[in-house]
């Protein structure tokens, strides 16, 4: 019983530690935000990196995404006759809810985890020492940029999963399972409100924070060469995807 | 007075790792535009001495004085202006390897200088030539041999004119004629660039051949000092075992 709570406290305490470091970190690279040189072309080299290149598997994930929950709430709608509410549904959903949060854990996916190896390798293979011998910052040379371009391209991307995700409903809802187009416009415009969109982007910006802030952290703090590389990256995406999960929830009770 | 004389100049340096004691009291004075080497056996500090001469690692206590001035104190900010006389080697170059050779040699020179991409560009060619790697502009540092590799880590080193470059194991890895090669350039590194050059070293046949000063590291201090025949000289067994390279004496290998 000693044992168990002793390890519990042990892994409550690492967490603790963890998430402070990661807040250090932060703060370190906010206060590079207003002090020179500020280097412009860093920061659009990853917007193009974690935003538009995400956008294939965005839109892929997004749109099929739409067309199950189009299939599934239609069949629990047509129970009573609801059959009009899907693309409500659907829309609600996407905007509020899954937009953010699939784009958020897609994008740790394919950029958190890159940019945790990038950094990694670049710290075991000494680059990172190399940029402080050259009397360049590397928080501000390597973590600053990634961390506003995911802030920034985060609700982007997320206004592109909203969309694909409507239309992914509106293909199943209305081309193949025959709910009235007009009707199925009609009702999204009726129950959605851009309050519920807008506060769905404020969650993806978050989220975008996250990521990559974890990528860069664990990044950053890497050691134990291409072994400790593969570890970071590992717990890198581990890390976001359950902050991300654990933050949709208070940002969800907070906001909504 | 001496401090005067002495580029970087170490009193009393203490280092601990967890219950590691790497540096025990290290004093250490390098003189002005000389090839300094020290030596010791691998995992015996020099890294982490390297380390804190650059500002990368700072101490459990003592003062290291650069020029006369004490960079334990400082911060970042303070360090990086230090940091711009300093030039240093990596032991695997460190090459930035999302950029090519040419873009590697002018990074320092577009971070910290004025100058015009055309101006730039005639410094990298200088550079690139002084250690023998011409045309080699285009190419990525995965195309790259260890023994090029580190050339080029020199040339950007010297990018920015230092006025001390450091050595982290240059000659590590490399076959005998690179060796030589790289030997050669920190001579010249010395000579032609008039940069007082600190390396850390196990080589002992071309440290005896390029030093002008040699510091042996043993246990977290200086056990001795002095040119490559007053090296040879030394009648500590512990210098004479480490020169002669002899698996018995009173080095421990554990």
């Amino acid at each position: 019983m000693k044992t168990i709570l002793g390890w519990l406290g042990h892994q409550f305490l690492g967490l603790l530690q963890e998430l402070g470091r990661i807040m250090v970190l932060l703060l370190q690279a906010l206060s590079w935000l207003v002090r020179p040189p500020f280097r412009i072309r860093l920061y659009f080299k990853q917007m193009e990196f974690i935003g538009v290149n995400s956008l294939f598997v965005v839109v892929l994930t997004s749109l099929f995404t739409g067309m199950v929950l189009a299939l599934q709430t239609f069949y629990a709608f047509s129970m009573f006759g609801a059959e009009t509410l899907v693309g409500a549904t659907v829309a609600l959903s996407m905007t509020r809810e899954l937009g953010p949060v699939i784009t958020g854990l897609m994008v740790t996916g394919r950029a958190g985890s890159a940019i945790c190896a990038e950094i990694g390798t670049m710290r075991v293979t000494e680059q990172v020492d190399a940029l402080t011998v050259m009397a360049i910052n590397p928080v501000q040379y390597l973590v600053l940029p990634r961390i506003v371009a995911g802030f920034i391209m985060l609700p982007l991307l997320t206004i592109v999963s909203d969309a694909m995700g409507i239309l992914g409903g509106y293909l199943v809802g209305v081309q193949l399972l025959d709910i009235h187009g007009g009707m199925f416009m009609n009702k999204i415009q009726e129950h959605v409100t851009l309050a519920d969109v807008y506060n769905g982007l404020i969650k993806a910006s978050v989220f975008g924070g996250i990521l990559t802030l974890v990528g860069c952290y664990k990044g950053f703090y890497t050691r134990g060469g291409a072994e400790g590389v593969g570890r970071s990256t590992t717990q890198a995406v581990v890390m976001s995807s359950v902050l991300i999960l654990v933050s949709d929830y208070f940002l969800t009770a907070l906001m909504f | 007075m001496q401090q005067d004389q002495d580029i970087i100049h170490i009193e009393s340096l203490y280092k601990s790792f967890g219950d590691f004691r790497v540096l025990d009291g290290l004093d250490l004075a390098l003189e002005k535009d000389r090839v300094n080497i020290i030596i010791g056996r691998s995992g015996g500090g020099k890294s982490v001495l390297i380390k804190h001469i650059i500002g990368l690692l700072k101490p459990d206590s003592g003062r290291i004085l650069v020029r006369g001035e004490d960079i334990v104190p400082l911060n970042e900010r303070q360090m990086a202006r230090v940091r711009k006389d300093f030039g240093m080697l990596f032991q695997e170059a460190a090459l930035f390897d999302s950029l090519n050779v040419h873009e590697n040699v002018a990074f320092p020179l577009h971070e910290h200088t004025s100058k015009s991409y055309s101006e730039i560009d005639e410094v990298v060619q200088s550079k690139l030539a002084a250690v023998g790697l011409q045309g080699m502009d285009r190419k990525m540092p995965a195309e790259l041999s260890g023994g090029m590799r580190k050339r080029v880590g020199l040339a950007r080193a010297l990018a920015l004119e230092p006025k001390i470059v450091l050595f982290d194991e240059p000659t590590s890895g490399l076959d005998p004629v690179m060796a030589a090669t790289i030997n050669d350039l920190i001579q010249r590194t010395r000579h032609e660039f008039g940069a007082t050059c600190i390396v850390i070293s196990h080589d002992i046949d071309a440290t005896m051949k390029i030093a002008d000063n040699i510091f042996m590291l043993y246990q977290g201090r200086i056990i001795a000092r002095g040119s490559p025949r007053e090296i040879r000289e030394n009648s500590d067994p512990v210098v004479r075992q480490f020169i002669r390279g002899e698996a018995h004496g009173p080095i421990q290998v554990n």
